[in-house]
């Protein structure tokens, strides 16, 4: 195997939470517990779960817009999670992300031409004037934007031709690797497969690697070549895409797959007992899938399973694997 | 004759239209779903269907029949009888619906007892069945809880439980399930599926989101542009859609055998109500608009199984 | 809202152009009072003590040449007016500079950093908002003119009533821009800023700060009348503006001895012209406020 382009070694994430300066257990929430993965160059990771689970909180570490509580994060080699602003620099220039809000994720008040000159200024080494304009028409033209939108403001775009415009963002750097939070969701249908197919079209001229996060395996299905599987803060089943369609190895990702809903599926067909994501907040002990898991056996409510090697190249966090 | 009959339902803000153009029907234990992109006015038409439009909008023409009475044009005394107690909504935010001060039982008694004279002990009774129907865990218990103290799944099922409270003929669900996790979303539409099929009631589902009509409704409506641009049966039109748009919608949803290409993208985005273009609202995204689409607004029509607007209609089959 | 929306909405209501018409006429005297004063209240020359206490032209006994009467100096009340309120507006707008300045780094500060930082000057926020503006500045004021004397007292006054004033109030300024920050600075484009390495003082004044100005536009409006009427309380207390450079406040002092032997107008116009400024500016504010709040404002 290839040196991995991004590797998280044991990632723990914990905000402490509002509380009573008497209060003698202080409630902590535990974003991720302990999360490894290593993201080849090239490939689309995708990170799916559903609200909560600290894909959002994984993506932002990797970025160093959180710092990690514990574990550390590498790019090519190098640890990055440590390193003082002027040391991350030329990190920052390869690595970027794009934003899942499009009404929130360009500054109001900054024209086009701004906002995307922003990065290039900061990162550009001095880039002269001549350069960065250059550089902008180019973006613009690969998002497919005309150059009418470089005086306009963020209020007169659509979501789609806003994602465009952060996409732009995130490539006027060249980077090699974009963290993508969940960049279609708040989009609707056709605008989505609009964006969706830019990001495979950058992916392809550009040999971009992504950390794709999302909460639809539709989207994983198309889009991904690897897939991690979070609940609660730690990743469940990691796997080829194909491989985990076909043979999910978690439990969880068994009830994730079987509720998507499909045109002609039977995702509705059964009904199920209200389950509930238990709260991340002081988490309990054991697997944090025990409480709705149909394996769940006295084990699972006592020690937390880890990641092993669930056969098919898959790796599963599960104690019925044993 | 159906439950429920919206022929060419209109609503208007100021000189601009919302809705063009809404029809549909719904027999009754019927559940149908309505599509569309946001701004389509899906929810517009929820609302208008049980005559809820709030000024400066109001029902320029059309009307919603409903067990013999037209609901736009009856006074709001007769509509109060209607809606909450025949015809039932809930929302994509259950928060919409539930007072955050309130317990959940003050909040059902109450509900009941507006709409009937029956006492506390006959109302709480009631309310606690209607929860136990929604398989809300402990019923009993979670008479005295707040909203605050549930999960979003568990909101949303006081929150249908709600809706029951008069048993209703047609429930309305504007996006129940778009603020709920996909294994959440998936126990939600079962379970209204079964309250359904098991008490007789109609259904109408707002989405965004085709496969969930496509897994729950067995009728399909599919807007775009304030107007209803085709519709029948959900698995005639899933199969087999006549609209550009709708093929388009269905085309651009990610599958497993779009693996690794690209999808059939619709370009361009939909208008808003202020500037609609002549003619077919599709028409500047439409691959098979000609001169005709620029002048004509296309009324829904039938072809087979279903009910088409759009002038190419039928003869799409051969050029795709 | 775009530039040209707001204006449609401006003047499609006549209450703020009212409001907007006075408060410019009343900027326009008193900007222009050395120009269009029918005397300069300073200038001894031009004052004659013989012309004290004429009333208005339209009363008996009054002269054309004094519209709105004399003082007891001898000084004609339209232009003590006219001067005495752009001292007002001077001070009004230095002490909203002052508040601002102070404000809003105290409240960006605050805001960005959180932690420590946030609660020290939260407190200190608290604090100085317990003791009200006029105490505070009372005491200060009365300190200094005992420390300094009466002399060197006169000669600052101005400065001194825009440095208290702009002190006693940033909090309010401080309160507004921190709120705003929270909700701006958990915003993805401020992510956006961060992930190109900017640093945080940037981030702030070029990102944050334009984003919270509406809500800065509004109090701004509301705190120059509030400061003006400090400083009007201040000067009727006596310790405003000396009577050789009265404001609209020690105008209203200077003539509230007279106004139960009949001379009415020395206290009564400066009154009146205060009242309409306040109104006006208020009122202005207040458009502001409704046009600019996203809450408030429908249809988008």
């Amino acid at each position: 195997m290839n040196a991995p382009l991004v590797s998280v070694k044991g990632v723990e994430k914990r905000f402490p939470m509002p509380s009573h300066f008497l209060q003698l257990k202080k409630p902590v929430l535990h974003a991720l517990r302990g999360v490894d993965m290593n993201i080849q160059r090239g490939e689309a990771f995708c990170v799916v779960g559903e609200s909560g689970c600290g894909k959002t909180t994984l993506g932002r570490v990797i970025m160093g817009l959180l710092e990690p509580s514990a574990g550390e994060v590498h790019y090519e080699g190098t640890r990055i999670d440590t390193l003082g602003e002027g040391d991350r620099r030329p990190f920052r220039r390869k690595m970027q992300m794009i934003f899942q809000n499009p009404y929130a994720s360009l500054n109001p008040r900054m024209n086009v031409a701004k906002t995307l000159a922003e990065p290039l200024k900061m990162l550009g080494d001095g880039m002269s004037a001549a350069d960065i304009s250059a550089k902008i028409d180019d973006v613009m033209a690969a998002v497919g934007a005309s150059k009418e939108w470089l005086t306009r403001l963020p209020h007169e775009f659509s979501g789609g031709q806003r994602q465009r415009i952060s996409i732009a963002r995130a490539l006027i750097t060249d980077p090699d690797f974009i963290v993508a939070d969940e960049p279609i969701s708040a989009l609707d249908v056709s605008i989505q497969a609009q964006v969706l197919n830019l990001l495979s079209k950058a992916r392809q001229e550009r040999n971009l690697t992504y950390f794709f996060i999302t909460h639809d395996l539709s989207v994983v299905e198309h889009f991904g070549d690897r897939v991690a599987v979070m609940y609660l803060g730690s990743v469940v089943e990691l796997s080829d895409v194909a491989e985990i369609f076909e043979r999910p190895k978690h439990p969880y990702t068994r009830l994730l797959l079987s509720a998507i809903p499909r045109i002609g599926g039977q995702a509705f067909s059964a009904e199920r007992a209200p389950g509930e994501i238990p709260t991340a907040v002081n988490p309990p002990a054991g697997c944090a899938f025990a409480s709705r898991c149909p394996l769940a056996h006295d084990r699972c409510r006592v020690e937390m399973p880890v990641l092993r090697d669930a056969g098919g190249g898959a790796m599963a966090a599960c104690h019925a694997l044993d | 004759m159906p439950l429920l009959e919206v022929d060419n339902l209109e609503v208007s803000f100021g000189k601009h239209q919302a809705l063009r153009g809404v029809s549909f029907t719904l027999e009754k234990g019927e559940r149908l779903g309505i599509v569309g992109e946001s701004g389509a006015g899906k929810s517009m038409a929820a609302f208008a269907v049980i005559n809820l439009i709030s000024e400066p909008g109001r029902i320029s023409g059309g009307s919603v029949r409903f067990d013999g009475r037209d609901l736009a044009t009856l006074p709001p005394e007769e509509l109060r009888k209607v809606r909450g107690d025949r015809i039932a909504m809930i929302f994509q935010d259950p928060m919409m619906t539930l007072n955050p001060v309130l317990t959940i039982g003050t909040q059902m008694v109450e509900t009941l007892q507006a709409h009937r004279e029956i006492s506390f002990a006959e109302a709480r009774r009631i309310a606690i069945e209607k929860l136990d129907l929604v398989a809300v865990p402990s019923a009993e218990a979670r008479f005295d809880s707040y909203p605050h103290e549930l999960s979003g799944g568990l909101r949303q099922r006081v929150v249908i439980a709600i809706s029951l409270l008069c048993d209703p003929e047609i429930i309305i669900a504007d996006e129940p399930t778009t603020a709920l996790d996909v294994t959440i979303q998936a126990e939600i539409m079962a379970l209204l599926i079964r309250l359904c099929e098991d008490t007789g009631m109609g259904m109408i589902l707002i989405t965004h989101d085709l496969a969930v009509v496509s897994e729950s409704c067995q009728r399909l409506a599919v807007m775009y542009a304030g107007k209803v641009i085709e519709e029948g049966a959900v698995n005639a039109i899933l199969q087999a859609p006549q609209h550009p748009y709708t093929r388009g919608l269905i085309n651009a949803l990610p599958q497993m055998n779009s693996r690794g290409g690209l999808l059939t993208q619709i370009r361009g985005t939909m208008p808003g109500i202020s500037e609609l273009p002549e003619g077919c609202a599709f028409h500047p995204r439409c691959d098979f608009a000609n001169a005709a689409c620029k002048t004509a607004i296309p009324e829904l029509r039938p072809l087979g199984a279903q009910n088409v607007a759009c002038i190419h209609a039928g003869a799409l089959k051969e050029t795709v | 809202m775009t530039r040209r929306e707001f204006s449609a909405r401006f003047f499609r209501d006549p209450g703020a152009i009212f409001a907007a018409l006075l408060l410019l006429t009343l900027v326009m005297l008193a900007v222009l009072a050395p120009f269009i004063a029918p005397q300069n209240p300073y200038d001894p020359m031009q004052i004659d003590i013989m012309n004290s206490e004429l009333p208005p032209y339209w009363e008996p006994g009054g002269e054309e040449q004094f519209v709105f009467g004399t003082d007891a100096q001898g000084r004609g009340v339209l232009s003590t007016v006219m001067y005495g309120m752009g001292i007002s507006l001077m001070i009004g707008v230095g002490a909203v500079m002052v508040q601002a300045f102070l404000g809003i780094t105290f409240g960006l500060l605050a805001g960005y950093y959180g932690g420590w930082i946030d609660s020290f000057l939260m407190r200190l926020a608290d604090i100085q908002l317990s003791l009200s503006t006029l105490m505070v500045a009372i005491i200060a004021l009365a300190i200094f003119q005992a420390a300094f004397g009466p002399g060197t007292y006169e000669s600052l006054a101005l400065y001194m009533l825009i440095l208290v004033i702009g002190i006693a109030e940033w909090p309010q300024y401080a309160r507004t821009v921190r709120a705003n920050v929270l909700v701006e600075k958990k915003k993805e484009y401020v992510d956006a800023a961060r992930l190109t390495g900017m640093p945080a003082r940037r981030i702030m004044l070029r990102h944050i700060l334009p984003n919270t100005m509406t809500p800065l536009l509004v109090i701004s409006t509301i705190q120059v009348a509030n400061a003006i009427v400090s400083e009007a309380a201040l000067s009727f207390l006596g310790l405003g503006m000396p009577v050789n450079r009265p404001s609209l406040g020690s105008l209203i002092r200077s003539g509230f001895e007279f106004i139960f032997s009949g001379q009415w107008w020395i206290t009564t116009i400066p009154a009146i012209v205060l009242v309409l400024l306040i109104l006006s500016i208020n009122l202005l504010g207040d458009w502001l406020r409704d046009t600019l709040n996203p809450k408030l404002y429908k249809g988008h």
